[in-house]
């Protein structure tokens, strides 16, 4: 995600373009005014493009527009590089992944009917669906116990699952989704969040997604659309760079004010130089501590031995005198690695004594990152 | 076809044919007057019954019990084993019979749809009622019957429909009636008077059947939707 | 009828036994067919009131006005056209199951889930394929409730069609009317009434059978939560 992060969406494309839209517009029929008006946008192949946007906007208008199931009034779609007009509606669908809030799964089928639904409209044989739809569980996390059964008997999160399952069955190059995980609890849309990241690290579709959730936009997305009402493109950009700069009010007021927590979640640890200072072995005496504390300017110090972090003195506790300063030392309770969010450093950073997020990796000590540090890396940009 | 049809509309036109006992007149008349007195009485055994039983919610599956055997017994049949229970008590032949067989007939639509009725009036509209501090029987007069009265109408409607149509076959247990015309029409295969009685008896079951629609829709209090008909 | 009449003269089942037994096949070929025929009607009348909304409301008009008219009337309407035979009760049967049938299919069509529907469309479903494999049978329930409504209610007008057509249960009935005779009259009713229940629950059966998805359901707990993290 790192290397994405940096590029900047004026550069060329080093990928071809899955998706173009050319100037698309959709009016409904007695509309006063345009669902989307001239759209124009290339979406690059292999990329996660979140459309995102207050109610009104056509972000979910423009994403069925993109497998016809609604047709745009005027306009032009290409998929890669062809008219989609072109192929009978259903026929291009069978090309493209579809999942949308509410599953849609068929309750009349159990879930491994419902997977091989498109290789069954498409005429594979039994076997090979079979085979397919194995596959496909595993890669979305479904137990085999879980194919024979009903979309009534698996839980929200599963169907879910079951959901991604089926769009990807015939192994479509593009997979657009409407909302996905709208209609489950919060702990488990991280978790299919975290499940989609993986997946597309090892399917490398073209994914667009549509959600009213400006997080889970700037989580997931490669690249962020931000629609205003009427399906007039805002800003399109890589999330990074649209929350370092805003393209205009309207988006800087859907960003919201956590605009800057939100950049901080996009940055890992490793993209920031660790402090490392008030080191002592465990063998240190109380003197030695205060004398590197009072060097520093700190009120703190980390007993160290060999590459393992084992404790840390707070100053208040240490009383002139005390020869072991193990006696008095202080366990590490939390600790942060490398690949975690500067968000999540700071979270840590914020709520601990010292004021500082202590960071290891496989239990190796690495260094801290103070709150200022992470705080200084924001002001750079 | 045209012919036949200029026969039948002479017959119902021919005011010989309107006069006495056996004419279309009276015969109306006969007709219309054993299914008012067989709904009225029907409704008179059957809405206290149902508006007690749906108020005290005892016994909920009795409706769909009573419906699904309602359904399965042919009205047929209850006309004709009316005859020889009517005989067994001293009434005769024609009248009686038929007049027994319609109220059993009519029962079971007013008494269910008064159950439903007065059950499917909203749980929190009778708990508000009863917190307010109304009586038993303020709630049951003032709140639960007119919210019912749309489906309890509903129920005479459809019992009298069932009424006016069962009364045609009154005809083959001695009785009177419209059904007169089709059964005797029948028997010397006159068929203008077949199809001459059979078009005054339809006549009489839709302008029932919409009589009554808009009866309810007049009567109901304004803000009570029209609820959907256990048909 | 004499006041020394037993209830049921036991003999009289035994003599007549092929008869009941031709009679009662009879009745329920009349029934099937009629069923049958209003069911496909039904099908294509409700399909072409869910493709042409402004449809709707006439086709079900006339299926009730249909329904109205008291049986032996419409029968009666059919006589001097059809004469005396299986085809005028025919006509007068189909015509009742036609409000019935088409009230239920529709509704049933139409609780369809629309998410299921613009998935499926999403897929890459088409008519006519979508109907079979999608629509139809989640329709299937409210189908069959009305077909059992429609099967009941035909069975009990069977007997008045005796009266046209010679054949079928109530034969017996009316047979037991004129000759005063309780026995006909009772075996002809009671038969009836089986009948319909046999058939209601066979089709209850059928339901049953037909989806086995609502069978999974049935009696098992619901699923965990809504979105309990697996």
């Amino acid at each position: 995600m790192a290397s994405e992060q940096t590029r900047a969406s004026g550069s060329p494309p080093e990928r071809p373009i899955a998706i173009r839209l050319d100037r698309v517009t959709k009016r409904f029929p007695g509309a006063a005014s345009d669902a989307v008006t001239e759209l124009s946008l290339d979406l690059v192949e292999g990329e996660i493009t979140a459309f995102v946007g207050p109610s009104g906007c056509g972000k979910t208008t423009t994403l069925k527009m993109i497998n016809r199931l609604i047709e745009p009034t005027s306009g032009r779609i290409e998929i890669f590089g062809e008219d989609q007009a072109s192929l009978p509606a259903h026929e291009l669908r069978r090309r493209i992944g579809y999942v949308i809030q509410e599953t849609g799964l068929f309750p009349h089928r159990t879930i491994a009917q419902n997977i091989g639904t498109v290789p069954h409209l498409l005429g594979w044989p039994a076997k090979q669906i079979r085979e397919r739809t194995a596959e496909l569980a595993e890669l979305v996390g479904l137990d085999r116990e879980q194919l024979d059964r009903y979309p009534s008997g698996l839980s929200g999160g599963q169907q879910q699952r079951a959901g991604v399952a089926r769009a990807l069955a015939a192994d479509p190059p593009i997979l657009l989704m409407d909302e996905p995980f709208g209609a489950v609890d919060p702990v488990v849309r991280t978790r299919l969040q975290d499940e989609l990241i993986a997946l597309q690290q090892s399917l490398h579709k073209t994914i667009v997604f549509v959600t009213h959730d400006i997080e889970e936009a700037t989580r997931l997305g490669d690249r962020v659309a931000i629609m205003d009402v009427g399906g007039v493109l805002a800003q399109f950009a890589p999330p990074a760079e649209m929350l370092r700069q805003p393209a205009n009010a309207f988006v800087e007021e859907f960003l919201g004010n956590e605009r800057g927590l939100r950049e901080l979640s996009l940055i890992p640890v490793s993209a920031v130089p660790l402090l490392r200072c008030c080191e002592l072995a465990p063998t240190a005496s109380c003197s030695d501590a205060l004398a590197a504390m009072d060097r520093e300017g700190v009120d703190w110090a980390l007993l160290i031995d060999g590459d393992r972090c084992v404790g840390w003195l707070d100053r208040d506790l240490l009383k002139e005198g005390t020869s072991d300063v193990r006696a008095v030392a202080e366990p590490l309770t939390r600790s942060i690695s490398p690949s975690h969010t500067l968000r999540e450093a700071l979270e840590v950073a914020l709520t601990s004594h010292t004021r500082v997020a202590i960071v290891q990796e496989d239990g190796r000590y690495r260094g801290v990152l103070p709150i200022e540090r992470i705080a200084a890396h924001l002001e750079d940009k | 076809m045209i012919d036949f049809l200029g026969e039948v509309a002479t017959w119902l036109t021919t005011p010989e044919n309107w006069e006495d006992d056996g004419g279309i007149g009276n015969r109306m008349t006969e007709h219309v007057l054993i299914s008012v007195q067989t709904v009225a009485l029907a409704a008179a055994i059957a809405l206290p019954a149902g508006v007690a039983i749906g108020h005290s919610h005892r016994w909920p599956g009795l409706t769909t019990g009573i419906v699904n055997i309602a359904r399965a017994v042919p009205s047929f049949a209850v006309v004709a084993l009316a005859l020889p229970f009517a005989i067994r008590l001293g009434l005769g032949i024609g009248y009686w019979p038929t007049f027994l067989a319609l109220v059993l007939l009519a029962l079971p639509p007013i008494f269910t749809n008064a159950v439903t009725g007065i059950r499917v009036v909203e749980p929190r509209i009778v708990e508000a009622a009863r917190g307010l501090g109304m009586r038993e029987r303020e709630l049951l007069w003032q709140v639960e019957v007119p919210l019912a009265i749309p489906l309890i109408l509903a129920g005479i409607r459809v019992a009298a429909v069932q009424v006016v149509a069962t009364a045609t076959l009154g005809a083959l247990v001695g009785w009177g009636g419209l059904g007169r015309f089709i059964v005797d029409g029948f028997a010397v295969q006159d068929n203008v008077r077949v199809f001459g009685g059979a078009f005054l008896v339809a006549v009489l079951a839709i302008l029932t059947e919409f009589g009554f629609s808009a009866l309810s829709r007049w009567r109901s209090p304004r803000g009570v939707s029209q609820a959907a008909v256990a048909r | 009828m004499r006041g020394d009449q037993p209830f049921i003269r036991w003999e009289w089942i035994g003599d007549n036994r092929g008869q009941i037994w031709d009679q009662t096949v009879q009745h329920l070929e009349l029934t099937v067919i009629a069923v049958g025929i209003g069911f496909l009607l039904a099908m294509v009348l409700s399909l072409i009131g869910i493709r042409f909304r402004r449809l709707y409301a006439p086709i079900t008009s006339l299926a009730g006005i249909l329904y109205t008219i008291p049986s032996l009337a419409l029968f009666a309407f059919f006589v001097p056209i059809t004469g005396l035979s299986t085809v005028t009760a025919e006509i007068g049967l189909v015509s009742y199951t036609l409000l019935i049938l088409i009230r239920n299919i529709t509704a049933g069509l139409e609780a369809v889930p629309a998410s299921v529907r613009e998935a499926a469309r999403g897929l890459g479903y088409r008519q006519p394929r979508l109907f079979w494999e999608v629509e139809l049978p989640l329709a299937v329930p409210s189908i069959i409730a009305g077909l059992r409504i429609a099967t009941v209610t035909v069975i009990g007008l069977v007997t008045v069609t005796s009266i046209i057509t010679l054949g079928g249960l109530g034969l017996f009935i009316l047979d037991g009317l004129r000759r005063d005779f309780l026995t006909p009259l009772l075996v002809g009713t009671v038969l009836t009434i089986l009948l319909a229940v046999a058939l209601d629950a066979a089709l209850l059966l059928a339901e049953r059978w037909l989806t086995p998805a609502a069978r999974a359901t049935r009696g098992a707990p619901s699923a965990e939560g809504g979105s309990i993290a697996q």
